[in-house]
């Protein structure tokens, strides 16, 4: 039934078109096609200005609406040490391709409208003119280099890897469907080898247990860091590709089986900061981001609002299967001290878990140890020798 | 009809070609007309270059239909993700999942596939074969004066193979698991193993296998483009005399034949790790409770080959519209293009950048960021080509007496475009702010606009423009001005609001936003997106009803040239046959656009050039 009146409809709609169709047809006849002709060039000339002024309103009145969500204003600061360069080489950016875009669009609709087809105005025959196309082939030469300049500066400063004799904290984000894995390196600052064919349900990211390094590991599970401490997070995959995704610090490199990558970040301000700064009142005592004043559950006008509730997240923006959308890690940001306190609340994973069991290498007797320690030694040693190559 | 049409005793063209065309014998040879004698030879496995053209149009828009069905269905879901959509259960069947209390909501997989099939469709069947394919058909030989393709049968092929290609991706829609849905560039792992998704079975194979044979059809059709352009020029149309659309379809036919290939071979060793067990794309994988075998390959490897075409291809997808915008703005503002030669450059230069910057799609793919320096640079270099060309476009405008139809309205509706949608590709190209915005809405507001909307609008101005050629008829202008006016305001209304969904971080490919706090509070945003895009669509409609209308409908063509243009498909007859020209060839003595020159409106190719006269404005 449904259908039938689907389809009555647009059988209807249809006609309606035509009619509409025959009957301007019928009128420009009546008119005599010449007259008619000027008459629409006339009103469609009128339609480019009114379509430009309404367009650039409306991208001007949409920025403003939206300048929240644009970096660098409102809220959405950078909450990382590299953040910032990005987002300076973003309004760069911004600044030029917004003048080339108000002064092109702004010629082309007048332009449109002013040489509109009438009576006893004749077109010129201008073919080129070689002086002008240089002036405009050099002018976003120029900028484009001014551009490039900016852009590599900032990309080789962000993407540089660790000195090893620097301080920074490692930890790993391991991505599999539809999650993270998170793992820290324990007191011993190192992470321990992995290996994939060790994956099980009871050991899920395949570390190699006769690898001491991994004995104090442990899997947290949301990401915890100090303020104002590098961070060098080393990214895999245990499946398909995923990307390791953290919006407000600007960080995001694809976690890539088989390959482990990098991502080097230092974080500015603490959760807590942040929070406050969202909730911040202007000169007047008026909300600054009224919308981070809401009820954080819609249903409840009395839950403390929204930006008392405020996280860090990490996401995924790589393709990665039906729950891609879903894979969130809550990201905290801490003073020194409270990230002292919570490292030494964890547990590592060996110990909770492992320890002691069939899987343990350590479990039986002294003398069987060496040898199983040298036999997977060698595997242990590939994976670490391979582990700094990021790209070919 | 009260104006009955009474037929000149001999068309003026004719004459010029008759006193000045050279006899190739043609019509000696033809008698009878071989290649048209019965209706399946000249409707269905028609060698003539113009039914082909038809061919690829109707097809074309067939699964533009389909592509923004879909992308409606995943529109309804991003916008109003809590709504009962039982409704559509009668055709995605079990991809609808209704619960107890008879709210039905969209499977992601099938959300997925959706995606996956939208990008494939729109990409491949509409904005590559249905675009070119068309006008690299219906154009090449009219406008450089050849009776048809170098190889007609060749010809017929292409379309063939982009059929059966069509056939089969429309096949795997229906599967059980359902179509492919690892995204249109189909990265590895995702796509080579079944496991990791139900798309990635067979409706992976036969997404291989639908592309394979259309990358067939794609070198049959270009080999011949590029054959004809070289050889069958006819007399006096030099490469200098080309109207800027062959250019165009000449480059782009270039383009394509050096870049499918690259993307067989990358579907080829992707197949090897699907079924053979080889290990190119694959290593160290743990999926479904079991670690695989495949070691030491690289997914990254693969992202490689496959941009290796897919950076050219945005170019294969743009350039026919760049060429067909170049002639329609010049004919209708009744003044020659500005700067024929640096368009032509131009093109060049976007064609050899094109092959040097496919890396920029893998900034964050975790390829050593120092060579990353050498794609920011060439991609960046991009730019400055493309600001001439549109430069040269507004300086077309100036000084015209434009006539407004919608051809014109949309040749200027795609300069409008391509300057958004080109303008933030100066951010994504600039590898440091690509980290913050790279897979986020901003990237889908850039492509959209710059290649899909964009290249949709030259596609328009196009159909609009050689409508009359094609099947004798005109389109309704009326309903073409409201179809203009309706895309262009609903196609902004659609992709502007990305950008700030992008700024903000929202990433794309996402079925739901409620998961994460920082990108779930543009509901607003993304209701009025879907209404914007479900209106838009609804003008679309518009367009269809008015084509298929007009086939047979529409106001006859009275006389052979009705846009006072200068090149030479506008010489042949109104009923044009096989051949193109009844007579002699004819022999072209101009450049292409001589418009309001020396006080007349308009000097046709075909038209000796005068003693005090230059043959050539460029």
């Amino acid at each position: 039934m449904t259908a039938i009146l689907v389809t009555l409809c647009i059988i209807l709609i249809s006609i309606i078109v035509v009619q509409i169709g025959k009957v301007t047809e019928l009128a420009s006849k009546m008119r005599g096609e010449e007259e008619a002709e000027l008459r629409s060039n006339r009103t469609q000339g009128g339609y480019q200005i009114l379509f430009l002024i309404v367009f650039l309103g409306a991208t001007i009145w949409s920025s403003i609406y939206y300048k929240d969500s644009m970096l660098w204003y409102g809220p959405n600061e950078s909450a990382s040490a590299h953040g910032g360069s990005i987002d300076y080489i973003f309004n760069i950016t911004l600044f030029f391709t917004g003048i080339v875009f108000v002064v092109t669009q702004v010629l082309l609709f007048y332009f449109a409208y002013s040489y509109r087809a009438r009576r006893g105005h004749k077109a010129k025959f201008v073919s080129h003119n070689n002086k002008l196309e240089l002036v405009w082939t050099a002018i976003p030469a120029v900028v484009m280099t001014f551009l490039v300049v900016g852009g590599l500066d900032a990309w080789n400063e962000v993407m540089a890897d660790v000195d090893p004799n620097e301080e920074y904290i490692e930890i790993e984000g391991t991505g599999y469907q539809f999650a993270w894995h998170l793992r820290y390196p324990g007191p011993d600052g190192q992470l321990g080898a992995r290996d994939y064919k060790m994956i099980s349900a009871k050991n899920p990211l395949g570390q190699v247990w006769s690898d001491e390094k991994n004995h104090d590991d442990f899997h947290p599970s949301e990401i915890v860091l100090p303020v104002d401490k590098k961070v060098r997070v080393r990214i895999t995959s245990r499946d398909v590709l995923h990307n390791f995704y953290l919006p407000h610090f600007r960080v995001k490199m694809d976690a890539v089986p088989g390959m482990p990558t990098y991502f080097v970040f230092t974080p500015t301000i603490t959760t807590e900061e942040y929070r406050q700064k969202l909730g911040a009142l202007d000169a007047n005592g008026q909300p600054k981001y009224p919308e981070w004043h809401e009820p954080s559950d819609p249903e409840d006008p009395e839950s403390p609002p929204k930006y008392e509730q405020f996280d860090f997240e990490l996401a995924c923006a790589e393709l990665c299967g039906s729950g891609h959308y879903s894979m969130r890690r809550g990201v905290r940001i801490v003073s020194e001290a409270e990230y002292e306190n919570w490292l030494s609340q964890q547990q590592s994973y060996y110990e909770a878990t492992i320890k002691g069991t069939e899987a343990d290498p350590f479990a039986e007797a002294v003398s069987q140890e060496e040898g199983s320690e040298e036999e997977t030694g060698m595997s242990e040693e590939l994976i670490i020798e391979g582990e700094p190559a990021v790209g070919e | 009809m009260a104006n009955v049409v009474t037929k000149p005793q001999v068309h003026e063209d004719d004459l010029l070609i008759e006193e000045y065309g050279y006899d190739d014998h043609f019509h000696d040879h033809h008698h009878g007309d071989k290649y048209q004698s019965n209706f399946i030879t000249t409707y269905i496995f028609s060698q003539d270059h113009k039914m082909i053209a038809k061919q690829f149009l109707i097809t074309g828009m067939f699964w533009a239909i389909i592509g923004a069905l879909m992308s409606l269905v995943f529109r309804l879901q991003l916008g109003f993700p809590e709504e009962n959509m039982a409704w559509l259960k009668p055709v995605l069947g079990k991809w609808i999942t209704v619960n107890d209390a008879g709210i039905g909501s969209l499977a992601p997989e099938f959300y997925y596939a959706l995606v996956t099939m939208h990008g494939t469709i729109l990409v491949f069947f509409v904005l590559t074969a249905g675009l070119s394919g068309t006008f690299s058909n219906l154009l090449i030989p009219l406008q450089i004066g050849a009776r048809d393709m170098a190889s007609p049968f060749m010809n017929m092929l292409s379309y063939w193979f982009f059929f059966l290609a069509g056939v089969i991706m429309f096949f795997s829609l229906f599967l059980n698991t359902g179509p492919f849905s690892g995204g249109w560039t189909a990265y590895p792992p995702l796509s080579a193993l079944p496991q990791a998704s139900t798309g990635s079975g067979a409706g992976m194979t036969l997404w291989v296998v639908s592309l394979v044979f259309f990358v067939v059809s794609v070198l049959l059709g270009g080999i011949n483009y590029i054959t004809t352009v070289l050889n069958m020029r006819t007399k006096g149309m030099s490469m200098w005399r080309m109207p800027l659309t062959i250019w165009a379809f000449f480059i782009t036919a270039i383009i394509g034949l050096l870049s499918f290939p690259v993307l067989v071979s990358a579907f080829l060793l992707v197949t090897f790790d699907r079924s053979l067990g080889t290990s190119f794309f694959l290593s160290e994988i743990f999926i479904g409770g079991q670690a695989l075998d495949h070691v030491g390959g690289s997914p990254v490897l693969y992202q490689h080959l496959f941009w290796f075409l897919g950076h050219p291809e945005v170019y294969i997808i743009i350039l026919p519209a760049m060429g067909i915008v170049s002639e329609v703005l010049s004919v209708h503002a009744r003044k020659p293009i500005f700067g024929y030669k640096a368009m032509v450059y131009s093109i060049l230069a976007i064609a050899f950048l094109s092959f040097i910057v496919w890396a920029h799609h893998m900034f964050m793919s975790g390829v050593n960021p120092f060579i990353s320096n050498f794609f920011v640079i060439f991609t960046l270099i991009i730019a400055v080509p493309s600001a001439v060309k549109v430069f040269n476009w507004i300086a077309t405008l100036y000084g015209g007496s434009i006539r407004f139809n919608a051809a014109s309205l949309f040749a200027i509706g795609f300069v409008s475009m391509f300057i958004s949608g080109g303008l933030t590709g100066i951010f994504l190209g600039n590898s440091a702010i690509d980290i913050q915005l790279h897979d986020t809405y901003f990237v889908v507001a850039h492509f959209h606009i710059v290649m899909g909307v964009a290249a949709f609008f030259g596609m328009f101005a196009g159909i609009y423009n050689w409508f009359p050629k094609m099947f004798g008829r005109f389109m309704n202008e009326t309903l073409g001005k409201i179809h203009f006016w309706g895309t262009i305001v609903g196609a902004y209304a659609v992709f502007w609001p990305m950008h700030y969904l992008g700024m903000a971080g929202v990433p794309r490919r996402y079925y739901r936003f409620d998961s994460f706090e920082a990108f779930g509070t543009f509901e607003a945003m993304n209701q009025f997106i879907t209404v914007a895009a479900i209106l838009t669509f609804g003008f679309q409609l518009l367009f269809v009803i008015n084509f298929f209308y007009s086939i047979w409908k529409g106001k006859k063509m009275t006389n052979r040239n009705p846009w006072n243009a200068t090149t030479l498909e506008w010489t042949t007859p109104i009923d044009t046959g096989h051949g193109n020209w009844p007579g002699k060839l004819p022999t072209v003595q101009r450049w292409a656009y001589d418009y309001s020159k020396d006080g007349k409106e308009y000097i046709p190719q075909i038209q000796p050039v005068g003693d005090d006269e230059k043959p050539d404005s460029h």
